[in-house]
């Protein structure tokens, strides 16, 4: 412990440097939110602790001409709810992120963390993973794409090679009548970590749902793309049968484990209760879009 | 006193802590800091049940930055075949909790202590010291430590001739059982749990003690007890009483978890080996794993009664866990079970049952709410069979003035039935309910208690006055103490400075528990300044040169008693403090009491839940709490006290819960999968306070602080019943189990 | 291993402390500057008692890293009054009996305070949301939210 390092550099360059140079016991530190949690839990001791507050890439949000966005992937949820139309157009992802923890941890919980982070239960990710975001990291080797769903790997593990960081989350432009939801079944109403999480992004038109997509959480060793409840919604009038049809395929897809905080019965019933609270959500917001 | 003239005797003053604590500078113990401070760290045991063969802390001391280690050799030995209470402690298990001795009893036991110079060197230097486990089975559960093949945890207890868990019984009956259930037309018969459970408190055990090269020791601590911090530390350590003084910090919650030490007789020896004062404060994580939530429960309850409601005869058995160490809240369970009614036949029965978890700890209402829970669930039942409201139910057997109780006291004037009936005339009970919305009662009672206390009230040479007390404040007993002092002298509230002594500076006073503080306090403020009152129109009437018999005072004067004494002017408080030494001394008086006369509480609670039926969450609607306070000397603390317990209780029912793990680790110790209310969890917690004056006590008082724990659990069941009509018999009563038990009960329609 | 200087505000003061690269603010605060009006209740973010703000924005002092605060303007409980005059929240706090151990409540005015800095018009709902990382085990919360609601109005009326 007393051997930790803390740098914080300007430039994504000295980070990817310094970061590759730390090896093993490199550490980025966004919000630390996680990082800091086990630190004092004795889980992890860095090496070397790389600040990226201070790169504009990893902490700036743009909207794009073509109506999609790049978020920095350092970027504090309560931050990115003051954005003035990020939340209108992805308000799925944004509530994701702003349900971590309390007031206090959203002033500093990010996407890239809670991605990198590798929590099964992580509720940025679920919204992300329907949004068919990319993560942009960059590495020793340079940089490139990373669908979010491809992200994690199993509880605590991600698809990041060694020395890579994430840079940012680029959400694509969508048709009108889009919009997205996210829901969490967590025993209280605020604090705990996700027993169920469900994200759903979906176009509307005409009363029919003419693409949409699914991510679940909390229910497997990784966030799920769940394309048989996409399948079943789209097309659809999202009526009772397909509703149903996607909420199966959802309790389908569960693989998840009996811990502290749920059983496999359970998670796996509520995988498909969420599923269909979510998606109504998700068309009543598309509909006003 | 006129209750009808009352002029800060039920007025919500501000409390004198109040400034400091809303800026941040009032002390806690882990807030204070000496010159030449080191810290304390504590090794726990990795397993849940363990032989300690040798320790070896030779490492640990040669490491650099390590001033003292100490280990159970250091702490003086109580044998276990000579009991010796402390209160309802006993120092031959106190001194096997601080620091294991032959055994490691539960994952975390403390092995040894080590001081240095910093927080880390202190935790690096634990890891050096090597110590030799004989790993031994364990067993957690009730059942599995009265399993035929249980791992005995203390060879030196016995059960019915046989080496058992078993540490103890107790029982309280009442006419004849078997008659009376004979006599019923209806019998219910139910078994039921409750999971250990925290008490919660948001600071964590914190001390700082110096002992001086002359071995005498300074402590300041988180505590509910600053004679109990004395006491024990002496007799564990050694030091002679008078050599100890403890300084009672502000305490950030203690709800009983306080009661007893852990850390300070470690920090003593330490600080006397290291000649260098030694802070230790425990990580939430030590808190959960190894300070003492309450027992785990398992209760057969089996009422019976006759078509009117009468109830014939009730029965509750009770099994409680101790942990390591014997001393479960059973007097509680079978205690409080069964006091709120009038029942011919009656009885309780307890089984204290030692385990490899945690030494249980005092939590509000010890006992009490496992007590109540299962005859409160069963009174609902037999209330639905029978077709009658629970409330009427509970006021067709209620216990009233002279009924004598199941465990053997008859009440003297108490509130009990007012509470029931105003229950029933609350608003919240007629409120309309929606769908998958429910409405749940219950009642509950706690002994009170009186109990030693010390108080000094000296009037400052400028008129004001200086009350110092004997017994930490953990609800805001001392604006209630400020609120009578004033009243008697007639003065303002604000001239009136109330202050907690250390065992130097006030006399014996006993622990802040039992819901006895203003009780107790207020008796012997009031009668010191009674006495104070006494110096003053003695002085007065020498001035004067008439009677002191001729002297009254009256709104903080001292006044002729009538037109016969003489046509003097009042003197006031600030003019006779400034003749004080007219009247041969400094004018104060201190009194030093075993206050007698406490009588139990009552209380009824009403709660509206609404159940998710496709998740099985359970959001708290609405709740009221009712209760008898005898006199409300400060309102909005006494309000605080319902609601603070009220909201203990929802947590509780619905979240709460130990869980441990197939090696017997807690496996949830933080905040995080420890789940305690929040502040999106609750609504208002609505308060309904009833005054029945304690004819016992000078302002009427009556304890308040546990009683608004105990009928919480049931009443939160009993309305997830009404909603779902589902009866839990197990709590808590989370969403997976909530879930399962409605999907069951759907599958069998 | 060698300490880190860093230069920060704090309840406007310019402050300047070594810290080692993993102490958190909390530590730096309670043990380095004297600062122990904010609490540690659980050390990993779930209790907030420690409560600060940090260039305007609510977080856990024991979920930053004192490096962190190069640079920044960090507001504590000890920076809420003025010399004796109390804020509105501390005064209310007093008045409707919203504490009563108070080791939660420095966590909870600092929380209360940047609430009604975002939003002088909260809902019953919004105070209770916003306040969902701040414990108590004592009060049962009914004072705290009835003292900032009220608090709100007062402060809105008085605007």
């Amino acid at each position: 412990m007393t051997d930790t390092q803390y740098m914080a550099p300007q430039t994504l360059d000295e980070a990817v440097t310094a970061f590759a140079a730390g090896g093993e016991a490199a550490r980025i530190l966004a919000g630390g939110t996680d990082l800091l949690v086990q630190m004092g839990a004795g889980m992890v001791n860095p090496g070397v602790i790389v600040d990226v507050k201070k790169i504009t890439e990893l902490n700036s949000i743009e909207e794009t001409a073509d109506g999609g966005f790049v978020v920095g992937a350092a970027v504090a949820g309560a931050v990115l709810e003051e954005h003035p139309t990020f939340g209108k157009v992805w308000p799925g992802v944004l509530e994701g992120l702003n349900l971590i923890g309390s007031t206090q941890i959203q002033g500093r919980a990010s996407l890239g963390g809670n991605l990198c982070n590798g929590s099964p239960a992580a509720d940025g990710v679920p919204a992300m993973v329907a949004a068919g975001a990319v993560l942009t990291v960059q590495g020793p080797n340079g940089r490139r794409d990373i669908p979010v769903k491809d992200v994690p790997t199993g509880p605590g593990k991600t698809s990041l090679a060694p020395g890579e960081i994430a840079v940012c989350f680029t959400f694509p432009p969508r048709p009108a009548g889009s919009s997205d939801a996210y829901l969490r079944m967590i025993p209280r109403t605020e604090m705990d970590i996700a027993v169920v999480g469900v994200g759903v992004n979906l176009t509307m038109k005409d009363g029919v749902c003419t693409d949409a997509s699914v991510g679940l959480g909390a229910v497997a060793p990784t966030v799920l793309l769940v394309e048989d409840a996409a399948k079943a919604l789209i097309g659809s009038k999202l009526d009772a049968a397909a509703l149903d049809a996607a909420a199966a395929a959802c309790s389908a897809a569960c693989n998840p484990i009996d811990d502290k905080r749920g059983t496999i019965a359970y998670r796996t019933k509520v995988a498909g209760v969420l599923l269909k609270r979510t998606a109504a959500i998700a068309a009543k917001r598309a509909a006003g879009v | 006193m006129s209750e009808t003239t009352n002029k800060w005797i039920g007025q919500n003053t501000i409390r004198p802590d109040g400034a400091p604590k809303v800026t941040g500078s009032a002390a806690f113990a882990a807030d204070t800091n000496m010159p030449g401070m080191i810290w304390g760290s504590v090794l726990r045991s990795p397993h849940a049940h363990a032989r300690i063969k040798s320790i070896d802390t030779s490492k640990a001391e040669a490491h650099p930055g390590v001033k003292a280690v100490v280990t159970a050799a250091d702490i003086v030995d109580f044998p276990v075949d000579t009991p010796f209470p402390l209160g309802i402690q006993d120092m031959r298990w106190m001194c096997r909790n601080v620091m294991a001795r032959e055994k490691a009893l539960f994952h975390g036991h403390p092995v040894a202590a080590v001081a240095a110079t910093s927080e880390a060197i202190a935790a690096e230097a634990c890891k050096l010291i090597e110590v030799d486990y004989e790993v031994l089975p364990h067993a957690i559960e009730i059942d599995d430590a009265l399993a035929p093949d249980a791992p005995i945890l203390h060879d030196f207890i016995e059960f019915e001739g046989k080496p058992s868990n078993i540490a103890g019984t107790l029982e309280h009956t009442k006419g004849d059982i078997e008659a009376g259930f004979a006599e019923a037309d209806v019998i219910i018969e139910r078994d039921f749990t409750t999971r250990p459970v925290h008490q919660g408190y948001i600071e964590p055990h914190a001390c700082l003690v110096s002992v001086a090269a002359d071995g005498k020791a300074t402590i300041w601590s988180s505590s509910q007890g600053q004679f109990m911090v004395r006491a024990m530390t002496g007799l564990l350590t050694g030091i002679p009483q008078s050599d100890i003084r403890a300084i009672p910090a502000e305490i950030g919650g203690g709800f009983g978890g306080k009661t007893i030490v852990y850390l300070e007789p470690l920090a003593t020896i330490l600080s006397k080996k290291s000649g260098r004062p030694v802070k230790m404060v425990m990580t939430r994580e030590e808190v959960m794993r190894a300070s003492g939530p309450t027992s785990g429960s398992k209760s057969t309850i089996k009422i019976g009664a006759k078509k009117d409601g009468t109830i014939t005869a009730a029965e509750g058995i009770y099994w409680l866990q101790a942990g390591g160490l014997p001393g479960s809240p059973i007097r509680g369970a079978v205690g409080c079970a069964l006091a709120p009614y009038d029942i011919p036949n009656g009885r309780t029965f307890g089984y204290d049952v030692v385990s490899n978890r945690s030494k249980v700890a005092a939590y509000r209402a010890p006992g009490a709410p496992i007590g109540a829970f299962g005859i409160e669930c069963v009174l609902d039942e037999i209330a639905e069979e029978l077709g009658m409201d629970p409330l009427d139910l509970r006021l067709k057997n209620a216990a009233k003035e002279g009924t004598q109780a199941v465990h053997g006291p008859t009440y003297p004037l108490m509130g009990y039935v007012e509470s029931l009936e105003a229950a029933k005339a609350h608003d919240h009970y007629k409120a309309p309910l929606g769908p998958n919305q429910g409405r749940g009662v219950a009642s509950g009672f706690w002994f009170n208690a009186g109990g030693e206390s010390s108080a000094q009230v000296n009037i400052t040479e400028d008129g004001n006055v200086v009350v110092t007390t004997g017994h930490p404040d953990i609800g805001g007993s001392r604006a209630g103490i400020a609120n009578i002092c004033a009243e008697l002298l007639g003065i303002d509230y604000r001239r009136v400075s109330v202050l907690i002594g250390d065992t130097a500076t006030i006399g014996f006073s006993n622990l802040t528990g039992g819901s006895r503080v203003l009780f107790a306090s207020s008796i012997v403020v009031t009668e010191s300044t009674n006495n104070v009152i006494g110096t003053l129109c003695a002085l007065a009437a020498k001035i004067w040169d008439i009677d002191p018999e001729a002297v009254i005072w009256e709104d903080g004067e001292a006044r002729p008693a009538g037109a016969n004494a003489g046509q003097f002017p009042p003197l006031t408080l600030e003019e006779l403090a400034a003749r004080a030494n007219e009247s041969g001394g400094p004018i104060g008086a201190g009194a030093q009491i075993n206050t007698t006369g406490a009588e139990g509480g009552f209380g009824t609670h009403i709660c509206d839940v609404e159940v998710d039926p496709e998740l099985g969450t359970v959001q708290v609607l609405r709740y009221t709490v009712l209760q008898d306070v005898g006199r409300a000397v400060h309102p909005s603390y006494v309000e605080g006290q319902m609601q603070g317990g009220a909201v203990q209780a929802i947590g509780w029912a619905l979240n709460e819960e130990y869980i441990y793990n197939k090696n017997g680790h807690v496996d949830n110790p933080g905040f995080l999968d420890y789940r305690m209310p929040v502040a999106s969890d609750m609504p208002m917690i609505d308060t309904h306070i009833i005054e029945i004056p304690n004819p016992k006590h000078p302002q009427g008082v009556r304890g308040v602080g546990e009683v608004p724990l105990v009928p919480g659990l049931a009443a939160v069941r009993n309305a997830i019943h009404d909603a779902v009509g589902v009866r839990f018999n197990d709590l808590p009563m989370s969403p997976p189990v909530v879930l399962d038990a409605l999907d069951m009960a759907e599958a069998a329609e | 291993m060698a300490k880190l200087h860093i230069s920060t505000t704090i309840n406007g003061e310019p402050t300047e402390y070594l810290c080692a690269p993993d102490e958190t603010m909390l530590d730096v605060l309670r043990n380095g500057l004297g600062l122990t009006g904010s609490k540690e209740g659980c050390g990993s973010g779930d209790c907030g008692a420690c409560s600060i703000t940090m260039d305007g924005r609510l977080v856990c002092a024991c979920l930053v890293l004192a490096a962190e605060a190069e640079g920044s303007e960090i507001e504590t409980i000890e920076g809420m009054a003025d010399g004796e005059a109390l804020h509105p929240l501390q005064q209310k706090f007093l008045e409707m009996a919203a504490l009563q151990c108070g080791i939660c409540t420095p966590g909870m005015l600092v929380a209360a305070k940047s609430l009604l800095e975002q939003n002088p018009n909260p809902t019953e709902t919004e105070v209770r949301y916003w306040l969902a990382g701040n414990l108590c085990r004592c009060t049962g919360y009914d004072k705290i939210i009835r003292a900032v609601m009220d608090t709100a109005a007062e402060m809105r009326g008085a605007a």
